[in-house]
């Protein structure tokens, strides 16, 4: 072979993990997977959680997919696709059962849904279909990492002011309480579902402040 | 006087105009120029045709209309404070009460009015715009349905937030689809909701007190029918006994200016006088009241859906709504027809939340943004209709 071969973390390969963290971030850019964002957020254990096992069921399905791209009918690739999620969703489902079963409590029928996620198909479709394992997998890690910052914003946020804690630890002094002769008070709307909509509304009203070039004509 | 001002301001105005030292600053200064003279920019080209309602008249009446409202709402809270201390002396003082009310109510007007235009000046400023009134009697209508016990900060967080989601994010004044004061009570009651809603708040300085009057209770009406309806009692134990007299005058528990329907039909008047709010909506938010009220007597399950349906009108912050939120011209219907329609429904929506979920026992709020929700629909398919029913005679013809 002429071509020389190509390291495996090129400037090229980093991009599909820096891409998503930023400029097509699957959450504040292609508006996918909102509807998980919203429901798990309200603290930050469970959004971590989700993070993570939305990260590790993308990057494998990527990887497995891109593997066997070349052996599935196009007629069949999305029952294909579903299998290949469905089974990676149970295993993380049982993992998560069976080391840190509170959260998996908390987290419910997410961990279940995340195979109608709408960033694991859009990115079996979109890229594992049509590239080299290796780049599927970065693919993946990168897309998984994207949505889960998003996550992990909105759960320190709204853990922090909807009950005055982090990670399940108290961050903001009992003294400082109205209950207590303080002035604070803990906002519970932010601990609902439209105030996370709004949230993720400010966080795409940020990050396009910052980047013009996201800002439609 | 005048003209040093004048010439001061001609002197400064460069400094604000394009390629001047504080360029950055033009509308601010353009809005305090404004402030001081009217300004001498007129209309250059075409045909206009205008009266003398414009936006800054607009908001000065209904500042003007909220007055009585708010002026009686002072001296309640006064009255309240001393009823609730046994203090028979003091509560009869008509002065004492009233400056006691100014006292407490005055630092809520500021809080709203600083953190509202603060944000509505540095709004303009980033966009390039000029600013307007908009804010004036937003500014004004947050204080007036808040507890008078509220911490100030509530108020501030509730503001900013009501200006910035409830109406910057859509293109400021004009623009908006919820009524900005709607969202900052909105969002107290749903963030803070021990602090807006109970038997303690709606008294300043009530849950602080040791010495509290025998009898006495700051439970609002609403409050009293709620807390009937889910203990399941066979009669609703009004407040301090108080009679649908004293609701009429205002003199019981409430949010600072929604307790006096006297003093609020008063700005109804002055707003229908002036022709700045729709008679359709306010008319038709105390029919669709009434009627849901009637449609409640006559099922007659429990002991909120027998009150008599006049009292509906009365308590809470019903009259409140119907005239000053309600009819909010940016946030209503357009259309004839359609005011009628969403003013029922409104009416209608709030008595429904009132009886039906004693959880929320004010139901105007959430009536009016449901609704303010609901209105470009209600106007499209009054609009469709008249396009049909005028193609219809066209082709009948």
């Amino acid at each position: 072979m002429s071509k020389e071969r190509e390291p495996l973390f090129s400037a090229k390969n980093m991009k599909l993990i820096t891409g998503p963290l930023n400029m097509s971030n699957p959450v504040t850019v292609q508006i996918l997977g909102i509807c998980s964002a919203l429901a798990v957020t309200a603290k930050l254990k469970p959004a971590f959680v989700m993070a993570l096992s939305v990260t590790i069921v993308t990057a494998f399905s990527n990887l497995i997919i891109s593997c066997i791209r070349k052996t599935i009918p196009s007629r069949i690739r999305i029952i294909v696709q579903l299998v290949v999620v469905a089974a990676l969703v149970i295993l993380v489902d049982q993992v998560l059962k069976a080391f840190v079963y509170d959260v998996s409590k908390q987290l419910s029928v997410f961990v279940g849904l995340i195979i109608t996620n709408c960033i694991i198909m859009g990115r079996l479709e979109a890229f594992a279909l049509g590239n080299t394992p290796w780049r599927s997998f970065l693919d993946g890690i990168g897309n998984g990492m994207g949505y889960g910052v998003i996550l992990l914003v909105l759960g320190f946020f709204r853990e922090l002011l909807g009950a005055g804690t982090l990670w399940g630890y108290k961050v903001i002094p009992d003294s400082w309480y109205i209950a207590n002769g303080g002035f604070y008070s803990n906002n519970a709307l932010v601990l609902l579902p439209p105030m996370a909509l709004v949230c993720v509304g400010l966080i795409i009203w940020i990050h396009r402040s910052r980047n013009k070039s996201l800002i439609e004509k | 006087m005048m003209k040093f001002l004048r010439n001061y301001i001609d002197r400064i105005k460069p400094n604000f105009e394009q390629g001047g030292k504080f360029a950055k600053l033009h509308s601010t200064f353009d809005a305090f120029e404004t402030f001081l003279f009217v300004p001498d920019t007129v209309t250059r080209k075409g045909s206009n045709i205008r009266d003398c309602m414009d936006l800054k008249r607009t908001m000065s009446m209904v500042v003007i209309a909220l007055l009585p409202a708010l002026l009686f709402g002072m001296y309640n809270v006064g009255l309240q404070h001393f009823r609730a201390l046994g203090d028979a002396a003091s509560a009869a003082s008509i002065m004492g009460c009233f400056w006691f009310g100014f006292l407490k109510v005055l630092p809520i007007i500021i809080v709203s009015y600083v953190v509202g235009l603060g944000i509505e000046f540095i709004s303009a400023q980033i966009r390039g715009h000029e600013v307007n009134e908009g804010f004036l009697v937003s500014g004004m209508l947050i204080p007036m349905i808040m507890p008078v016990d509220i911490p100030l900060w509530m108020v501030a967080v509730a503001t900013a937030f009501a200006v910035i989601i409830g109406k910057e994010v859509f293109g400021g004044t004009g623009m908006n689809i919820f009524n900005p004061a709607l969202i900052a009570r909105a969002f107290v009651f749903f963030s803070y909701t021990p602090y807006i809603s109970g038997e303690k708040v709606w008294v300043a300085g009530l849950s602080e007190m040791t010495n509290v009057a025998d009898g006495f209770s700051g439970a609002t009406p609403l409050g009293d029918a709620a807390v009937a309806l889910t203990e399941g009692a066979q009669t609703i134990n009004w407040t301090n006994g108080a009679t649908p007299m004293d609701w009429l005058i205002g003199t019981y528990p409430g949010c600072i200016g929604e307790t006096s329907t006297i003093a609020i039909l008063l700005g109804a008047v002055i707003l229908l006088w002036s022709g700045v709010a729709s008679w359709r909506i306010m008319f038709s938010v105390f029919a669709g009241g009434f009627g849901m009220a009637l449609l409640f007597n006559a099922i007659g399950m429990n002991v909120y859906m027998n009150i008599p349906a006049y009292y509906h009108l009365l308590i809470g912050g019903f009259a409140f709504g119907a005239v000053f939120m309600a009819t909010d011209p940016v946030t209503s219907a357009q259309t004839n027809t359609g005011k009628c329609i969403y003013g029922l429904l409104v009416g209608a929506l709030a008595v429904l939340i009132r009886v039906v979920n004693p959880a929320y026992p004010e139901g105007m709020m959430l009536s009016i943004l449901f609704m303010n929700a609901m209105a470009p629909l209600i106007d499209h398919y009054v609009v469709e209709a008249n396009i049909r029913r005028r193609q219809r005679r066209a082709i009948s013809k």
